[in-house]
């Protein structure tokens, strides 16, 4: 299924540049952002941008992948757990999938991550690259 | 709350159902559980029903199903909280009799799947987790309960052989049940050298893509001992829901949603675990029937694989888990999934599970744990016989 | 002048070796490799193009500038001929990455593997007007090569990103100058997926001419001679054009070495003089003078003069070095794993 132009735009700074929620009070950072706090229900926080190291704390190989990654499979999907303590869900990339492991340092990478077919959008964002620098 | 019952059950052929259509798979799951009761008239409908727009374009749901049930001018209203909207059905059902609203509400659930490919089922079931911070990298369900699989494994040492464990032991029960989809027996050797959908998931770990639906009938007890048919008490309703992503999870290897919904479900029935017998519970993935197993508190974290393969969830074992044949081999239609785990309570409960499957000994007490996406919603029902 | 402020580089980390291709087409290896002078190329995996190279590569370049807020920067060109879009610019997604957007002039440069020197010209020019304190040059491709074509043993990937800047500079620029012609050497038609050239005409009138042109024109206008130079980059086609034209222009090898990349990472097109230029800086000494001079087919160079200043030693090691990306963390694959990636495979879509 294709994402209307209008949802990628608006996704452009989470996706681009890693952009987090900071809350005020408790000074914890969430990633997507968010306008209200979990638990304290704070709404007074600041955009700040994610740490690009960090490590995998779970995965999987994808070997039966939906049709518009057909041609990426199998790829390797992986919970990365960031320096500063944010998660999120990343593609793995320049890496057999035989070698992603719990635990593997990672940098999270600008990378095409969809295209639609042969003419319609570019998406970009970001996917894990084993840290080897 | 005034008492509220199951008093009738009804569900259409399971499988890839060609022949019948959205609307036609409602009627037939809707009717028998109908006669089955042997109620004259409902007071109002509840569907769930996960996506009639992404599977078959026909949104408007509880509207439809009326309508083609003969009884335009019903109240009626579809239910989604993703693959738990079938329980989800059944608690708004419960909560209409229980407050008094109504008397004989008709708690069902209805998915048709087979009529858009394989791509077009992945992206529509895509929708019960997060589109922009896990499909749009890649995720797909497999591969989210895989990673929830991994990282069970490496910190509880939960292996492939206690996951293909489960599928057998519901491919064992569900091999007696009329309505599964994949009615016969299977091996762990056969589930291991399956094709991997997504590591450590193999095809035979993984719940089907299933026409079909469900329908039940909730009333009061009263009315039920008028009706002369065989009842049982919902005497418990628990929801929950968690962070929609699985990154954002405190813990990775529980569905804490699945716990707290529990919790509210015994609180509300004055009842303890230790009261139960059976359970049914959400196994769309092998792993996921250990996970919520260990989160329901029937086993410490960890313990639910080596149980299983002890044979401890089987039909004649400790604590039978999923007689029906689970969603592995009974078949998940996303949205009547819930409906017909109290269905299959029910009819164990008041000695109607056909087949050979019926559960020794006589339980009093069964429970069903339904849930949607990776966990970010579940919903737990308990029934007692009357 | 103004002058680099950071600069940075990035290469895929993807590698086929000239015998794999060969074998496909039942070319002579050996042949190609003493010809090209060069054994093996970068391949970037699906996921990397001109634009996710030139935001990795500029990342590195802000590292290396230390002060410069993204928001100062008034410019930002990208030269490539492998940018995504025909229509809609690669630099733009590279400033909303950077955090450089609204307040930026951009638009997107094509002079076949001098579009990102021709960038860095612009850039540094829009600095040295006044008109603003930080300008982006970028150079970037991930060019194709057609099957059994001779460029396909040689059309790789890769980026560099240019800072300019008027102080605080890593290396100044001394002076330049662009020489250009109308010259029929190699095109790429609008929708066509190859390019084509003209065999042994790009050579001598076409290569070695036009860096000739730029480059004598250059020395002679600032009055400075090949010994005067510490190092000197040339475009690389291949290992062998640059050595030749360097050493008719009067530099020697040991100048050439440090920006001599094409052996083991294959023509990067826009990317090769400019990426020559940043394994340079990386193992160059204050005062230490660079001749740089790309080409581009179609055909023009741009020459440069850099002088590096005491900046250099600060900032080298704050982020990976070029020859580092060349030389470690590589594998190599396959044809048909290279085929897939470059998308040479055709599909229904």
């Amino acid at each position: 299924m294709t994402m209307f132009s209008s949802r990628s735009w608006r996704e452009f700074p989470q996706r681009y540049r890693l952009e987090a929620s900071k809350f005020k009070k408790s000074g914890k950072t969430y990633y997507p952002p968010r306008d209200v706090e979990p638990v304290t229900g704070d709404t007074e926080q600041e955009i700040v941008r994610l740490p690009d190291i960090g490590k995998v704390v779970t995965y999987t190989v994808i070997r039966i992948a939906p049709g518009q990654w057909g041609d990426e499979g199998p790829y390797a999907l992986a919970i990365v757990e960031l320096t500063d303590g944010t998660r999120l869900m990343a593609q793995m990339t320049d890496c057999n999938v035989d070698e992603v492991k719990i635990g593997m340092e990672v940098r999270m990478e600008f990378r095409r991550i969809q295209a639609e077919g042969s003419a319609g959008v570019l998406s970009y964002g970001h996917k894990a690259v084993p840290k080897w620098f | 709350m005034r008492d509220v019952c199951i008093v009738g059950a009804g569900m259409s052929k399971w499988g890839e159902v060609w022949r019948r259509s959205f609307r036609q798979l409602f009627v037939d799951a809707a009717t028998a559980a109908i006669k089955d009761s042997g109620v004259d008239h409902l007071d109002s409908l509840y569907v769930g029903c996960m996506s009639g727009g992404l599977f078959a374009q026909q949104e408007h749901v509880g509207a439809i199903c009326a309508d083609y049930l003969g009884m335009a001018g019903l109240p009626a209203m579809r239910v989604e909280s993703a693959c738990a909207s079938g329980g989800m059905a059944l608690r708004a059902a419960f909560i209409e009799v229980g407050s008094g609203v109504s008397d004989i509400v008709m708690a069902s659930g209805l998915e048709k799947m087979t009529d858009v490919d394989g791509d077009g089922a992945t992206a529509a079931l895509a929708g019960a987790a997060d589109q922009e911070y896990e499909v749009f990298h890649g995720a797909t369900f497999p591969g989210l309960y895989a990673m929830m699989a991994h990282a069970h494994m490496a910190k509880y040492g939960t292996t492939s052989e206690m996951m293909a464990a489960v599928a057998v032991k519901n491919h064992h029960n569900g091999a007696m049940n009329p309505v599964a989809q994949y009615p016969f027996e299977i091996t762990v050797e056969g589930v291991l050298n399956s094709v991997m959908v997504a590591d450590p998931l193999h095809i035979l770990d993984c719940s089907p893509i299933t026409d079909g639906a469900a329908a039940a009938i909730v009333t009061t007890e009263e009315i039920a001992k008028k009706l002369g048919k065989p009842y049982v008490k919902i005497i418990g309703s628990g929801v929950a829901t968690d962070t929609i992503a699985l990154a954002q999870r405190d813990d990775m290897t529980t569905i804490k949603a699945a716990t707290i919904a529990a919790d509210r479900a015994f609180k509300m029935a004055g009842k303890k675990l230790s009261d139960v017998q059976f359970t049914e519970v959400h196994d769309c993935f092998t792993i996921s029937e250990l996970v919520i197993l260990e989160s329901l508190g029937l086993y410490e974290p960890g313990k639910a694989g080596p149980a299983t393969l002890a044979g401890e969830t089987a039909l004649d074992g400790k604590f039978p888990v999923n007689s029906s044949g689970g969603l592995k081999c009974k078949g998940h239609p996303v949205g009547a999934t819930g409906v017909a785990q109290a269905i299959e309570v029910f009819k164990q409960l008041t000695g109607q599970a056909e087949g050979g499957r019926q559960i020794p000994g006589s339980p009093k007490v069964g429970m069903t744990h339904n849930m949607g996406g990776s966990g970010a919603s579940s919903v737990v029902h308990i029934m007692e016989v009357a | 002048m103004a002058g680099i402020v950071g600069y940075g580089a990035h290469v895929p980390r993807h590698r086929i070796k000239v015998e794999e291709i060969a074998k496909v087409w039942g070319a002579d290896a050996p042949s190609y490799k003493k010809g090209l002078m060069l054994r093996e190329k970068s391949v970037p995996p699906p996921d990397m193009d001109t634009i996710t190279l030139s935001v990795e590569a500029t990342r590195r370049a802000l590292i290396r500038a230390q002060n410069v807020d993204p928001k100062d920067i008034g410019a930002i060109y990208i030269g490539s001929e492998s940018h995504p879009y025909a229509v809609k610019p690669s630099g733009t997604t590279v400033a909303e990455a950077i955090g450089a957007t609204p307040d930026i002039h951009c638009a997107d440069f094509e002079f076949a593997c001098k579009a990102g020197s021709e960038a860095m010209f612009v850039a540094m020019s829009h600095v040295d007007a006044g008109h603003m304190d930080y300008a982006l040059g970028i150079a970037a491709d991930t060019s194709q090569g057609a099957p059994s074509d001779a460029l396909e043993f040689s059309a790789a990937a890769g980026a560099a990103a240019f800072i300019m800047g008027k102080e605080n500079l890593i290396a100044e620029c001394v002076d330049t100058h662009s020489y250009m012609t109308d010259m029929p050497d190699f095109w790429r038609r609008e929708h066509e997926f190859y390019p084509q050239h003209a065999g042994r005409f790009t050579g001598e009138e076409a290569y070695f001419a036009t860096t000739k042109g730029a480059s004598n024109a250059l020395l002679k206008k600032s009055g400075m001679k090949p010994a005067d130079f510490k190092y000197a980059i040339f475009h690389q086609p291949n290992g062998k054009f640059p050595q030749r034209v360097s050493r008719e222009l009067g530099f020697t090898q040991e100048q050439i070495d440090p920006g001599w990349l094409a052996p083991r990472l294959g023509n990067t097109y826009s990317g090769a003089s400019p990426i020559g230029l940043s394994a340079t800086l990386d193992v160059s000494d204050p005062g230490d003078m660079i001749f740089m001079c790309s080409y581009g087919s179609g055909a023009g160079a741009d020459s440069f003069i850099w002088k590096v200043t005491d900046r250099i030693n600060e900032v080298r090691d704050l982020t990976v070095r070029t020859h580092k990306l060349l030389d470690e963390n590589v594998t190599y694959i396959d044809y048909g794993t290279y085929a897939k990636f470059r998308h040479k495979i055709k599909k229904n879509y």
